[in-house]
This record gives C-alpha cells, sequence and structure tokens, in this order.
C-alpha cells in the first residue's frame, strides 16, 4: 500500500475548539453532577465529552491529553457502572481533572510545558479504580517461533449461510488470507448450494479451502477473520509436508488491533505548535446547518421573484402592474429575511459569555466563606460574535464585585432575617437596539453616606456640594475609587468599577446602577447591537417619518377634545380609563414643523416602558415593519430621545424613538415641575 | 466642545507636496486634505436630527449607512446661503467618522509646495484662525487651508473651547 | 461514477481527517454529526461504505447502525465503526447490530485506508 500524504495538521485548529468545546461541556456537567449524582443521563455526557477529547488526541499523537483523558474516562466509567459511588473526592478529583485538561490543551496549543499538577491529579484519578498497581498488559506467552520458510497451511473458510447480513464480502477476505503467501490450490465447496427454487439470494452456500505456502504465523493468517468471527469458522492447519511444523497457538485477538499502549510516555506530538505563541486561530463561527439551509432557501425565493420581475416587465399585460407590485413585494420581504439571517448567523448565544460564571461563584464563594446562589436568566439572549470576546469581562468583574463586597457573610445575614445564602442574579435580554445584561445581589447595597465621604476624601466631591443620591451612586465609577474596607486580594486587583465602566464605554455602550441599603444593589449594562432589527411602527410628525418600537406601544387613537388637560407646568395629560397618561408633543421635542398641534386632530399613540406611559402626539400612524436599526453613535454621537436610525424603503433616514429615555426624561421634567409650583394660565398651554 | 488640544496641523499639509482638494464658500476657496475625501455627493434628502447644534443640518443615508451632514458654512461661522445648483455633499473621514460637508461647490485638485503655504495668516476675522493651517497662493487666488481635526471634534462638535 | 462514503461523528476533527483520508482514496464523501441526520442523509443514496463512531448524541451508534441496516437499500452496505481498544463487549454489540468491521481509535488515517483496503471496499 502507498504512502498517502494527508495534511493533519490544518485540523489541529479544528481540534483544540472541539477540544474547549468538550472541557465546557465537561464542566456543566460536572456542576450539575454535583447537584444530581445519581442523573445517569449526566454522567453519560461527561463521559462522552472526555471520550471525545481521547480520541481525537490520539489521532494527532497528544500523548498527554490521551493518557491523562484515558484515566479520566476510567472513573467516570466506573461511575457509569456504579462501581464508584459519586462522593465529595471523586468531584474534586473530577474537577481538578478539568483544570489539568485546560492546561494540557493550552500546552500541546502553545508548545508548552504541561501543568505540573497533571502527575499527581493523574494518580487521584487512578486511585478510584486502582487498589493494586496496574498489571502491565500481559505480555503474550511468544515462544520462539520456529518458522521454517515456506511452511504449507490449509485453510478453511466456511461462512454461515447469513454471512453476507453485515457486509463484508468474503472474496476480500479470501484475498486477505491469499496475501498471506503463494496458493497453490483452491477449492470451493459448492455442496451446500440449494436448488434454485429454495434458493435464497441473500444467503451464502459456498465454502472454501485454500493451500498455501506462507512465512505468516497462523495468528497473522487468522487475522484475516477477525471482522467475522462470529459469522464464519475457519481453521488454519498445517498441511503434511516434508518436516513437521511447530504450530503456535497464540491467541488470536492479542494479535489482533494494535493495543495503544496508554501508559507509554508520550512526549512526541505528531505536529507540534509551529510557534510557542498563542496561534490566532482563523477565526470561524459554527453555523447550525438548518440556518444554512433556510439561507439556501431564500436565495431561491430571491431569485424567483427576479425572474417575476423580468417577466412581469418583459411582457406588458393589464395584469403586469400587479405582478410587478407582487414580485417587488416578495423581493423586499425575502430580502429583509435574507439581511436578517445573515447576521443572524453572527449571534451566538451569551451562555457563552456566561459559562464560566458557575464555576468561578462556586470558587470564589468557597474561598471566601459566603454563601452564594447564582441565578442566570436569559442566556439565551443572542450577541454578535465579535462582542463575545469583549463581554466575558464586565458580567465577571461585576458578579465578583457583588460576591465580595455586596453579600454580606451567613451570620450577618441570618442576622437581618435575610436567608444564609445570597443571590447573585443575572438577566440578559435584548431592548431594542441593545442587549441589557443586569447584575444583582441582595445583598447590602451601596452606603450613600460612606460613598460620599470618600468621594470627599478624595477631592472628587466638595462637602457643600448637593449631590442626588443618583449622583452619589454614580461616583463609584471614578477610578481609585473603592469603598472596600481592605483591598481584597480577589477583587482587589484592579477589578474596580471604573474599570468595568470603561470597558463597557469602549463597546459604546453605558453603565448604570440602582441600589437600595440593606437589600441589594444592581448593576445594568447597556450594550448596542451590531445590528439590530426591531419591529417598529412607522409615525409621521409634520413631514417627518419616526419609528416607535412596537413593544413599547399600546394602543394608538384620536382622542376628544377635552381628553386632554394640563395641568402644573406646561405639561399635558390625558386620562385613559381613570389613569393620567402624560402627553409628549413630539413636534416639539423632535423639533419637527408643521406638524397638527391639536390632539384632536392627531393621533396620541400610548407607549409604556419601566413601567411609565406615555402619549406620544403624531400626525398620522403610517404602518407596521421591521426597521434595521443603524445605530447614530457609529459617525456622530448619541442623540438624546433617540435609540438610533433606520432606512426607509425610498432611502430616507428616520429616526427611531427611545421611549425608555423618553420616560425617564418626562419623568424628571415633571418634577421639577410640580417642585417649582409655578402656575400658567390654560390658556397659555398647547 | 472641543477641548483644545495637542493636535499639530497633519504633516502633510507642511512638509510635502500634497494634494488637496478645493472647494468654495461664496467667493472664497478653501482646501482640503485630498485624502480625507471618501466621495463627493449631489445633495440629496438630510433628515434632520433633533437637538443638534446649528451646523448639524442633519443626516443622511449613504448606501445603507447613517451619516451626519454639517454646514460648512456655519461650522465656519459664516452666513447660510440657500442650496444650489452646484451645492454637493463632501463625504469625509476625520477622527475616524464619516461626516459629510455641505459646500457650494466642489473646484478643484490642487497641489501646493511646502513652501507655496503661509502659516498664521490674519484673516479679519472672518473664519476662526484655529481651524486654518495655512493660506496657499496659487497663480491668481488664495486658499484656505483648513484643519479639518480642528474643526470637526470627536463629537462632531464644533468649536475650540 | 465514484463511490460514496458517509461519515458519522459528532467530532468535526474525527468527520475532517477521516473525510480527507477518504478522499485521498478516491471517495465522494457524505457526513454527518450524528444517527439522525446520517439516515436522512443516506435516504435512497447508493453508499459505498459507512463509518460511524458509537458515542454519539441524539441517536447512539448501536442504534444507528441497526436502523441503517434495516433500511433494504443498506442491506449489505459495508459499516466500519470506531471503538476503543478496551471495548469487546461494544464491538460484539456493534456486530450484533449489524456493523461488519471496526477499527480501533486513535488511528492514523493510513490505518483507516488500510482497513478499507482489506474490505475489498
Amino acid at each position: 500500500m502507498g504512502e498517502i500524504h494527508l495534511d493533519l495538521d490544518g485540523l489541529l485548529d479544528t481540534f483544540f475548539e472541539e477540544a474547549e468545546e468538550h472541557l465546557d461541556a465537561f464542566e456543566t456537567g460536572l456542576l450539575e453532577l454535583e447537584a444530581t449524582p445519581e442523573d445517569h443521563e449526566v454522567i453519560g455526557r461527561i463521559f462522552r465529552a472526555a471520550h471525545s477529547i481521547k480520541g481525537a488526541s490520539g489521532t494527532f499523537g497528544l500523548g498527554d491529553i490521551t493518557s491523562f483523558t484515558h484515566a479520566l474516562e476510567t472513573v467516570l466509567d466506573r461511575l457509569r457502572a456504579r462501581e464508584i459511588a459519586y462522593s465529595a473526592d471523586v468531584a474534586r478529583a473530577l474537577l481538578a481533572s478539568v483544570d489539568v485538561l485546560r492546561g494540557l490543551v493550552r500546552a500541546a496549543r502553545e508548545g508548552a510545558a504541561a501543568p505540573p499538577e497533571a502527575v499527581p491529579v493523574r494518580a487521584l484519578l487512578e486511585q478510584f479504580y486502582r487498589t493494586a498497581p496496574a498489571p502491565k498488559p500481559e505480555a503474550v506467552a511468544q515462544p520462539a517461533i520456529a518458522l521454517q520458510v515456506g511452511r504449507k497451511v490449509r485453510v478453511r473458510f466456511a461462512p454461515k449461510p447469513d454471512f453476507m447480513c453485515r457486509g463484508m464480502d468474503p472474496l476480500a477476505i479470501l484475498r486477505d488470507v491469499a496475501d498471506c503467501g503463494e496458493v497453490e490450490s483452491r477449492v470451493v465447496d459448492a455442496s451446500a448450494v440449494p436448488d434454485l427454487g429454495d434458493l435464497d439470494p441473500e444467503s451464502f452456500y459456498l465454502s472454501f479451502v485454500l493451500v498455501m505456502r506462507t512465512e505468516r504465523t497462523d495468528a497473522e493468517i487468522a487475522e484475516a477473520f477477525a471482522f467475522v468471527d462470529d459469522l464464519c469458522t475457519f481453521a488454519i492447519e498445517a498441511e503434511t509436508e516434508d518436516a513437521p511444523q511447530e504450530l503456535v497457538e497464540a491467541d488470536a485477538r492479542a494479535a489482533g488491533e494494535p493495543v495503544v499502549d496508554v501508559a507509554a510516555p508520550a512526549k512526541e506530538a505528531v505536529a507540534p505548535p509551529k510557534d510557542a505563541k498563542t496561534p490566532a486561530a482563523a477565526s470561524t463561527i459554527r453555523v447550525a446547518t438548518e440556518k444554512v439551509d433556510k439561507l439556501l432557501d431564500l436565495v431561491s425565493e430571491i431569485v424567483i421573484a427576479q425572474a417575476m420581475i423580468v417577466d412581469a416587465t418583459r411582457a406588458p399585460g393589464p395584469d403586469a402592474e400587479t405582478r410587478l407590485n407582487d414580485a417587488l413585494q416578495a423581493l423586499d420581504r425575502h430580502t429583509r429575511e435574507l439581511q436578517e439571517r445573515v447576521m443572524s448567523i453572527r449571534m451566538v448565544p451569551l451562555a457563552s459569555v456566561f459559562g464560566r460564571l458557575p464555576r468561578m461563584v462556586r470558587d470564589l464563594a468557597g474561598t471566601i466563606g459566603k454563601k452564594v446562589q447564582l441565578v442566570v436568566e436569559g442566556e439565551g439572549t443572542e450577541i454578535d460574535k465579535s462582542m463575545v470576546e469583549q463581554l466575558a469581562d464586565p458580567p465577571t468583574h461585576l458578579v465578583r464585585n457583588a460576591i465580595d463586597h455586596g453579600l454580606e457573610f451567613p451570620e450577618q445575614r441570618a442576622e437581618q432575617g435575610k436567608p444564609a445564602e445570597g443571590t447573585v442574579r443575572i438577566r440578559a435580554f435584548h431592548q431594542g437596539g441593545n442587549v441589557v445584561i443586569e447584575v444583582g445581589d441582595d445583598g447590602k447595597g451601596l452606603d450613600s453616606k460612606q460613598i460620599r465621604a470618600k468621594a470627599e476624601r478624595l477631592g472628587l466631591v466638595s462637602p457643600d456640594e448637593v449631590l442626588s443620591d443618583e449622583q452619589i451612586h454614580e461616583l463609584i465609577f471614578h477610578a481609585g475609587f473603592s469603598t472596600a474596607a481592605k483591598v481584597s486580594d480577589v477583587s482587589g486587583r484592579g477589578v474596580g468599577m471604573d474599570v468595568v465602566k470603561r470597558n463597557v464605554e469602549a463597546l459604546k455602550g453605558s453603565l448604570s446602577l440602582s441600589t437600595e441599603m440593606g437589600h441589594g444593589t444592581q448593576v445594568r449594562l447597556r450594550l448596542p447591537l451590531t445590528l439590530a432589527i426591531v419591529d417598529g411602527l412607522a409615525v409621521r410628525v409634520g413631514a417627518q417619518t419616526f419609528v416607535v418600537p412596537l413593544l413599547s406601544v399600546l394602543e394608538s387613537f384620536r382622542p376628544m377634545p377635552s381628553q386632554v388637560r394640563a395641568v402644573l407646568g406646561a405639561s399635558e395629560v390625558i386620562d385613559i380609563r381613570g389613569t393620567s397618561v402624560p402627553v409628549i408633543r413630539l413636534h416639539e421635542l423632535l423639533d419637527a414643523p408643521n406638524a397638527e398641534r391639536d390632539p384632536s386632530r392627531a393621533l396620541l399613540c400610548i407607549v409604556e416602558a419601566n413601567g411609565t406611559s406615555l402619549a406620544l402626539l403624531v400626525d398620522d400612524v403610517i404602518g407596521q415593519a421591521q426597521f434595521v436599526v443603524k445605530s447614530l453613535e457609529v459617525n456622530y454621537r448619541k442623540v438624546p430621545s433617540l435609540m438610533g436610525a433606520t432606512i426607509l424603503g425610498d432611502g430616507r433616514v428616520a429616526m427611531i424613538i427611545d421611549v425608555q429615555s423618553l420616560a425617564r426624561t418626562d419623568h424628571r421634567s415633571r418634577a421639577v415641575a410640580t417642585s417649582s409650583e409655578v402656575m400658567i394660565p390654560v390658556s397659555e398651554v398647547a | 466642545m472641543n477641548t483644545a488640544r495637542a493636535v499639530s496641523p497633519s504633516p502633510a499639509t507642511i512638509n510635502e507636496r500634497n494634494q488637496y482638494l478645493s472647494f468654495a464658500l461664496g467667493e472664497d476657496e478653501y482646501a482640503i486634505d485630498i485624502l480625507r475625501v471618501q466621495e463627493i455627493l449631489c445633495i440629496c434628502p438630510i433628515t434632520p436630527l433633533p437637538q443638534t447644534p446649528h451646523h448639524v443640518r442633519g443626516v443622511m443615508n449613504l448606501r445603507g449607512a447613517v451619516v451626519p451632514v454639517v454646514d460648512m458654512r456655519a461650522a465656519l461661522g459664516l452666513a447660510s446661503e440657500e442650496y444650489g445648483k452646484f451645492t454637493v455633499i463632501m463625504v469625509l473621514s476625520i477622527h475616524e467618522r464619516t461626516i459629510g460637508f455641505v459646500v457650494d461647490r466642489v473646484s478643484d485638485v490642487l497641489s501646493f509646495e511646502a513652501n507655496a503655504i503661509e502659516r498664521s495668516p490674519d484673516l479679519g476675522g472672518r473664519v476662526d484662525a484655529s481651524v486654518v493651517s495655512g493660506i496657499a497662493r496659487t497663480q491668481d487666488r488664495f486658499v484656505v487651508m483648513l484643519d479639518l481635526e480642528r474643526l470637526v471634534g470627536a463629537d462632531v462638535g464644533v468649536g475650540v473651547a | 461514477m465514484s463511490k460514496v462514503a458517509l461519515v458519522v461523528d459528532d467530532s468535526m476533527v474525527i468527520r475532517k481527517m477521516v473525510t480527507m483520508a477518504l478522499k485521498a482514496i478516491s471517495f465522494e464523501v457524505l457526513d454527518a454529526p450524528d444517527g439522525r441526520r446520517a439516515l436522512e442523509v443516506a435516504k435512497g443514496k447508493d453508499l459505498a461504505l459507512v463509518i460511524t463512531d458509537l458515542n454519539m448524541p441524539v441517536m447512539t451508534g448501536l442504534e444507528f447502525i441497526h436502523e441503517f441496516r434495516a433500511d433494504p437499500d443498506h442491506k449489505f452496505t459495508p459499516i466500519l465503526f470506531l471503538t476503543t481498544e478496551t471495548d469487546e463487549g461494544m464491538r460484539n454489540e456493534a456486530r450484533s447490530a449489524g456493523a461488519t468491521a471496526w477499527i480501533v481509535k486513535p488511528f492514523h488515517p493510513d490505518k483507516l485506508i488500510a482497513v478499507i483496503q482489506k474490505l475489498g471496499i
């Protein structure tokens, strides 16, 4: 057989990527196992992860990984078979194994040394299934084989009738046997072939005898039957010749498949990484085949729509215009969907960012001595792949801070009547063009007085400066601000809120927080998505079109003249089913001239955000559609009240309204208005 | 809202013989580093942005990208004029942003030697001197060289604090 | 018309490696990450060879082999499965399910090619 050269190096990157995924799955499974040690499905999953790494690593000759995973796999196998019981010791060993494996993979990837823990951890694993030192694989007694050059053998091969059922070609076997030497005679015994009428075309009725001269051992010849030893009878006998031979009866199986000696030190890596630095893996994306299939479908639809257009323009007829319109609509629809889907390919769920958190929380809580429960919601929320790297740190830092500084020790919590176990809750969701990640804890909250005092000490604030609570809380985002009494080893290392803020702002996002002393703190990250598609309501104000995110819209209607009334200051409200809802004149807010000013001749679009309702005054509602959100910040900057822009079908740019910020601004201005208690005659309003 | 920055005029305007794109505002001619010019477009629909400074006219759709449009006259503190037949938008790349500028018309591509450019000119208060990197003389006229990075801040604001 | 092979393994690395080896000996290769998908892909096709792992999610290798064999189109298609060196019980089970032959992991692609040629495919 000629040497076939395959370039396996190119597959190494894929192997490392896959290994990381398996390790993540392994770790997740381990944590699940802790909660439910009897869960067979979980054990199976973990086993498969280790097994996969082992198999693939062996192909690339990464012996360190292979032998370590072998030990790991063995423990898991015993666990699965209930030969070992799950215990804290087992858990510890398994958890340690993950770290070692990660280190081994990294070592293989970067050409670095294997982590020193590999040896002791492996010993730890082995102790679970070895009571005595491992017996060396039995060296099969190979007595000296007195082979005479060219001994003669008779090989009988009698396949059973159902031999064919497994797709093995009997001729291939015979050829194999024949390759072992020189065939002198072959006999085909057809005596078992029945009459045509009784013949089953799928059954095998022949048997064979080959007499040949060979230098191979019987065991070697028997290899030809290795796969079918249960589907046939075969025999290899010495053929009487000049002088008697020594028949060696070696165990056919021992000479069969090559046994990989996992105990052998294998520092040889078949393809050592070319350079020591971390290889920048060519960035790839794993895409579910269904997603690709759908894309192909869409492309077909677009081709069809295009053909319809050509057709409608080439063959004018009475219905040509209708056909053209239909085709254009179809084209528009499919193209939009295509765009959306292609972009969605780059979206990966946040779960990949949150993946390491459970383990980190567990370790950290253990180290510090607090009891922590981590609740993660919305990990299915998708973000663009390019953001994944940068998004890994902020939530991690926030969680660390929450545990380190936010949550109290179990005794302190008990004193306050709180459950001993503190909760850190992460919630992720989409909001228009942003992904929002909230990290909250039910700990002691921020102490405004302490913050204030510290700020004054640092010279950030003068003693007589008047600051709202919100402003005081914002102070913690300043560099050098850590209100921990001592810089804890764990989160004191440059994980201040200022770092988090900087990271988030680098992503063009924003950070805000709310806190209540004694009850906890919640930090909110808001990050713009590179692409968001928002379902919106297009409205006309004056000559301009604006888009209101449909999520926020409750209803729209034309009010009666009496429904809108003025209240304190210059603000207006409308009474809806007993509640007063503030009215916002979009034409004023958004500088749109020539708009309808009389509410009873316009429309009120009732929207809701963060529990606040608003009534937006618009000239007209144009319709509903999906709009691609274009960020204003890329080329300009954030504009208050706007979430972004979009491009309409006619190419014009339309603004998308940020209902949340409208609600906030309105709330504040009303608060100011009521506090100043200025009376303005009704006639001057509107 | 620009804070005074220690940004020196781009070396190109000082040292080498470089190419500039000149444009006109009324009778006056100005020039900018041609490497900044992405494209020139006819005037197209501009969507106004609420609560923005006077010089930012709004945004426009540039092949799917939302790009702010600045009125060059307003940015330079000159009186506004109606848009005419030759009014165009120069799409420029400044501070890693793509920004369009409305100008009366685009004139020419010019080359100047470094020594043809006079520094620290006195324009008689017409245009804020801090955004001018020099005056060049070509044949029969003067061309005011603009320092775009000083003209427009990173937040697309104008005017040095 | 070249011979068509089907590779079934949840590990992309293994799939790619086996595909490379098969292409080197002039096979056209189809692949699938799990048994269920593999059955879909195989439906109605004339396959010269199937190579499958046993340890997979969604559908175990044994189930896949069993179902694959049950399809009259694939009654005699050679099935090669990937196994670990110590798993004799598994090998017998796989054979009972209808597998033709096996190759032990980890294997070098050359070894895979050797086994395929030995099977006369």
